[in-house]
């Protein structure tokens, strides 16, 4: 063979070759520079998102407590299923088995996940609250096929059940979208479960806690390879009402389930003792997530059970109205000597206005203040309305705080309306008819009241002249920090308002307002023997009369509403009630359902040392497991059901008995003989003073069973009678945690 | 007459270079696999080594020139594997990529191919010594490469396909093609890859294709690979985290770390340091293997040697490029650093050839 030149290869293509390869390298070289060294810092904190884990740890809001401490509402241990998003999975293509195990809509799951896009990948996403065993089973068993899915404890609420207390507590959700957009919400974020009724939203501040979070060291398939550190929950903060549940029990039965509201308050300090509305609804239903057709059955029923009628409701006051009128011409000095013969209705502007004892064939004859009053005759304030003028009917009214809002710490109080030239001409464009003022006189035409703003009203007279600001909440009870805020809050509505008014005048309303409840007056039926009760019924028109003959066939909906508006004693009262039945026809059936929350407070004061024994025997005897069972934290070392539900999927939800019941004779100081804890046909046991035959309006029987969750906290904010009042037995967490929304 | 082949001649510069790569991919791989199910993976990859070196022997004991006259023979067999594949070959992620020998063994003889089209293109230019390059001369050279190349994108398997194509493309520039007919194939490329690109593809193999030009641009699918190997790469920073530290390594985020992303493991590792140390040692190996070229005996020997070169160099920019980002995801292994039998021994074999090369210069 020959060799020649052509033999070899090109030298300068294989120096190209070289110089191919080194540009190669290069380029390689400045690829490894660019991420290792000038972005490394980036990358870095990439790679550690990457790994790193943030669980949140969900605070439990704080208890809510009556005025002795007594729990209302409390907490109970669930679990929620949570999304992890910083899988690596698609977690679109596992929605649908996701929502199988989970009983959800997929739909559902995936607005969710759409949701909460914008925020960080490592926070994970709480799927569904309050799953049951089976759920937690089917999450525990599908740990590989699903690793985006974990469970989370959190601490559910629980509330009174058959919406005992429900429009004072309120209820509690997730903080919505719209919510979010508004400036006192901003420090919160999407998914955080806030506040949006009642006390619950007016001090969740002080309920809420801060959730804590910890961060783990997780691997591509999210199993944890090491702990970083946790930032523990802080719980949220007791709030402690001015509520005293043992009147709140006997004013709910004296509603029972009839329409109206009930407010008693402590017309010294301002104190709401007892608040009722009525129709009510189940919070519930709310303390998961509220199914929609649940929802649409509360915002759609006509009787609006979301609706507290005790500060939204706004309606004619009727004859209790009079009071007020007695007030201003007594005090302009017109009403004092004033007599006018009724004889069953007069004329006045040229028509003619009935009394309305004019439809029993009777008439009043001569009539003074007093006797107007016990009497309720509409002539004689037909007349008084004539002779003051619209003009001063107002002034007075509006000093009372007539069409005003009281201030009172629910959200959401209406104002209400008084009626005067001006205000008819602003609103209305409109000229003021004399006729209109004598309707006024009597409580009708235009004039407005809320529940609470009449109860201020009329009890301030009582009370010389002092306006209280009715609350449901102490100052002093409201953890120093965030005093400062609440004050802030409701500095427009001053604690006292003194509005003059001579004592004479005031006691002439009283003694006159104490006949009422004598056979003398309108409500005789609602005499307390032994008690100084002194009130004032109204029976407010919803139309006129013509308009009720043209429509009704005795519709309930145009049924005269009742009113009663009463304090205890007259002179210096401890309490006053008021009472509006809606659809009631008659003052004197709202007189004889506040005479039974008057009843149950008198009963309570006279027999308040028995009942203090009873209480204070409990307080030095906290027993030890009463935590653990709250908490499910503690060994639970006596009755392994505890520690363990938390983990076996497969048991009931979470079994909580006396431990009375658990460890006989273990705590002999414990006395449950009186209490029968939670067995339904239980006595409403906690108020031990009340006696049964308060019962006979009509007692719902599930308010005994509310009695069961009742607990004392001891000074340190521990719970003490826990055992011995606490129960829960299965069926009845059951049917407090199975709410529509779950399914 | 021959002259005595002696061991003396072995390139031990080179074998030493390799061996170290080799060493350094058996720790990355130990540390890689250390909490997965592919532990224990650096005893076998040693194995594989250690077979290799034994291939890499035997071979180097064959002339060169022998196994270029068996070549039409072993192109004939090639061809007829590709399509027995294509035809009975076992079906496994949408591929037909393997036939079954007798038990659980599998062969993919796509990777074997690349070795006899090394030997093809040699043997072609050997015997081709005009100074320039007719079009014509052009068009059959480059079906020689081209018919298997063909034949394995019909499996399909893009990335081994495209490992045929430097062959093709060194060859033919040490061939002498002209620069007007390289920009004319470089057009009517463009041209076919157009249509291609649009009718011909599957959209996986598209969006493997692009998805490293915008990592971020789905996450969680595509470019999840590409996202966490720049992580891993970038958060080793220039010392790295130490071997089995790497937390994206460690924590299962890089995918599969001791094969294909086995530099972007080490890179986090040790850091730019040990990445660019890497990089110069396989600079050292192409270089001192060209220089093997240069010193080759004959033609035939010096195509042969820059066959490997490009192969190796395809595999390392296609690699180390994907590893920081700079090239699609294509399931190209690093040669001697990735684990798998396939990729040490079809290494090995081809360094064996090299070596004959070198021991022949003086021969004749």
């Amino acid at each position: 063979m020959v060799f020649g030149r052509e033999d070899k290869v090109s030298p300068i293509r294989i120096t190209g070759v070289q110089y191919v390869i080194l540009l190669v390298f290069l380029l390689l070289g400045y690829g490894f520079w660019r991420l290792q060294v000038a972005d490394s810092d980036y990358y870095a904190s990439l790679a550690e998102q990457n790994r790193i884990r943030k669980v949140p740890i969900l605070a439990p809001r704080g208890k809510i407590l009556d005025r002795e401490g007594r729990v209302i509402v409390d907490n109970y241990p669930s679990f929620s299923a949570l999304l992890l998003r910083d899988q690596t999975r698609d977690l679109n293509a596992d929605v649908d088995k996701i929502a199988t195990g989970l009983h959800m809509d997929p739909e559902d799951i995936r607005t969710r996940i759409k949701r909460f896009e914008g925020m960080p990948q490592y926070q994970p996403l709480i799927l569904k609250d309050d799953i049951t065993p089976d759920e937690l089973a089917y999450i525990e068993a599908h740990k590989n096929e699903l690793p985006e899915l974990d469970t989370i404890r959190a601490s559910r609420r629980l509330y009174p059940k058959n919406g005992f207390m429900a429009h004072v507590i309120g209820y509690v959700g997730e903080v919505s979208e719209e919510m979010l957009d508004q400036p006192q919400w901003e420090f919160y974020k999407a998914g955080d479960v806030v506040g949006k009724s009642g006390v619950e939203l007016e001090y969740n501040d002080i309920l809420m806690g801060q959730d804590g979070s910890r961060r783990e060291v997780v691997n591509s398939r999210g199993r944890v390879m090491r702990q970083l550190d946790e930032v523990p929950a802080t719980p949220g903060k007791p709030l402690k009402l001015t509520i005293d549940l043992d009147l709140q029990i006997a004013a709910e039965q004296a509603l029972g389930d009839k329409d109206g509201a009930i407010i008693a308050m402590n017309p010294k300090t301002g104190e709401i003792l007892a608040m009722v509305s009525r129709p009510t609804f189940d919070p519930n239903s709310f303390a998961v997530r509220i199914s929609r057709d649940e929802w649409n059955r509360l915002v759609t029923d006509e009787g609006k059970p979301l609706m507290n009628k005790a500060i939204q409701a706004q309606l004619a006051p009727g004859s209790t109205f009079k009071i007020i009128m007695a007030t201003a011409g007594l005090q302009e000095g017109i009403a004092e000597n004033m007599k006018v013969n009724c004889t069953g209705g007069a004329s006045f502007y040229g028509r003619y206005f009935k009394c309305w004892i004019s439809a029993r064939h009777q008439t009043h004859g001569i009539v003074d203040i007093s006797k107007g009053i016990y009497q309720s005759c509409d002539v004689f304030f037909y007349t008084l309305a004539e002779r003051l003028g619209i003009g001063t009917i107002a002034k007075w009214a509006t000093r009372l705080g007539i069409g005003q809002r009281t201030g009172i710490d629910l959200p959401q109080e209406a104002s209400g309306v008084m009626p005067s030239e001006e205000w008819k001409i602003r609103n209305f464009k409109q000229k003021w008819y004399a006729g209109e003022t004598i309707s006024v006189g009597i409580g009708q035409g235009a004039v407005a009241v809320t529940p609470v703003q009449l109860l201020r009203a009329i009890s301030g007279i009582t009370m010389d002249g002092r306006l209280v600001r009715p609350h449901v909440v102490d100052y002093g009870d409201i953890p120093t920090d965030l005093q400062a805020r609440y004050k802030q809050v409701s500095a427009k509505h001053p604690d006292l308002e003194q509005v003059d008014i001579d004592p004479k005048n005031w006691e002439t309303i009283t003694d006159a307002m104490a006949n009422v409840t004598t056979p003398l007056g309108t409500a005789g039926s609602a005499h307390i023997q032994g008690v100084d009760f002194a009130g004032k019924t109204g029976t407010a028109q919803l139309i006129s009369n013509q308009g009720k003959a043209r429509l009704s066939n005795g519709k309930a909906q145009f049924k005269d509403n009742g009113w009663f508006v009463g304090v205890e004693p007259r002179r210096d009262p401890e309490i006053a009630v008021v009472v509006l039945f809606q659809g009631g026809e008659e003052g004197y059936y709202a007189a004889r359902i506040a005479s039974q929350v008057v009843k149950a407070y008198v009963d309570e004061q006279r027999g308040e040392k028995a009942t203090q024994t009873n209480v204070a025997q409990a307080h030095p005897v906290p027993p030890p497991t009463a935590a653990e069972v709250e908490d499910g934290e503690g060994p639970a070392p006596e009755n392994p059901t505890f520690g363990s539900t938390a983990t076996v999927p497969s048991e009931q939800k979470p079994v909580v008995v006396p431990s009375s019941d658990r460890q006989p004779g273990a705590k002999p100081m414990v006395k449950p003989a009186t209490k029968k804890p939670a067995i339904p046909e239980a006595k409403p046991s906690s108020s031990p003073s009340q006696p049964g035959g308060t019962a006979e309006l009509h007692a719902p029987a599930a308010i005994p069973e509310m009695a069961g969750i009742w607990t004392v906290m001891d000074e340190d904010g521990e719970e003490a009678l826990r055992s011995a009042r606490f129960s829960i037995q299965p069926g009845v967490l059951k049917r407090a945690t199975a709410a529509p929304g779950m399914n | 007459m021959q002259r005595f082949i002696s061991f003396r001649d072995f390139d031990w510069v080179l074998l030493a270079f390799v061996l170290l790569i080799s060493a350094v991919g058996v720790v990355e791989i130990y540390s890689a696999t250390l909490h997965t199910k592919f532990v224990g993976a650096h005893i076998r990859q040693i194995y594989w080594i250690m077979a290799g070196l034994v291939l890499m022997l035997v071979i180097s004991r064959i002339s060169y020139q022998t196994l270029l006259e068996a070549v039409p023979w072993m192109y004939v067999i090639s061809i007829v594997s590709l399509l027995s594949v294509l035809l009975f070959g076992q079906k496994y992620l949408g591929a037909r990529r393997w036939i079954r020998i007798g038990g659980a063994t599998h062969f993919q003889p796509s990777e074997w191919v690349k070795l006899i089209l090394i030997l093809a293109m040699a043997k072609y230019f050997a015997e081709y010594r005009q100074r320039e390059m007719s079009f014509f001369d052009l068009v059959k050279a480059g079906s020689v490469v081209g018919v298997p190349m063909l034949l394995v994108l019909a499996q399909p398997d893009m990335g081994t396909a495209l490992t045929y194509l430097p062959i093709a493309v060194m060859a033919l520039f040490l061939g002498g093609m002209k620069g007007k007919h390289a920009a004319a194939i470089v057009l009517s490329l463009a041209m076919v890859a157009i249509p291609a690109w649009k009718f011909g593809l599957k959209q996986y193999q598209k969006d493997r294709l692009t998805v490293f030009l915008n990592p971020d641009s789905d996450p969680q699918h595509k470019g999840y690979q590409v996202n966490q190997s720049l992580i891993a790469v970038g958060s080793g920073g220039i010392w790295g985290k130490g071997t089995t530290q790497g937390t994206q390594t460690q924590g299962l985020f890089l995918p599969v770390p001791h094969t294909d992303f086995i530099f972007a493991a080490f890179s986090e590792e040790h850091g730019f340091v040990g990445a660019l140390g890497i990089l110069l040692l396989y600079f050292m190996v192409l270089m001192r293997l060209i220089q093997n070229a240069q010193t080759a005996p004959d033609r035939a020997g010096a195509f042969v040697v820059m066959g490997v070169v490009a192969v190796l160099l395809f595999h390392i920019l296609v690699n180390v490029g994907m590893v920081v980002g700079f090239m699609p995801v294509t399931g190209i292994p690093l040669p001697l650093m990735s684990y798998g039998g396939s990729s040490v021994l079809f290494t090995f074999l081809a360094l064996g050839i090299v070596m004959n090369v070198r021991m022949r210069r003086f021969v004749n």
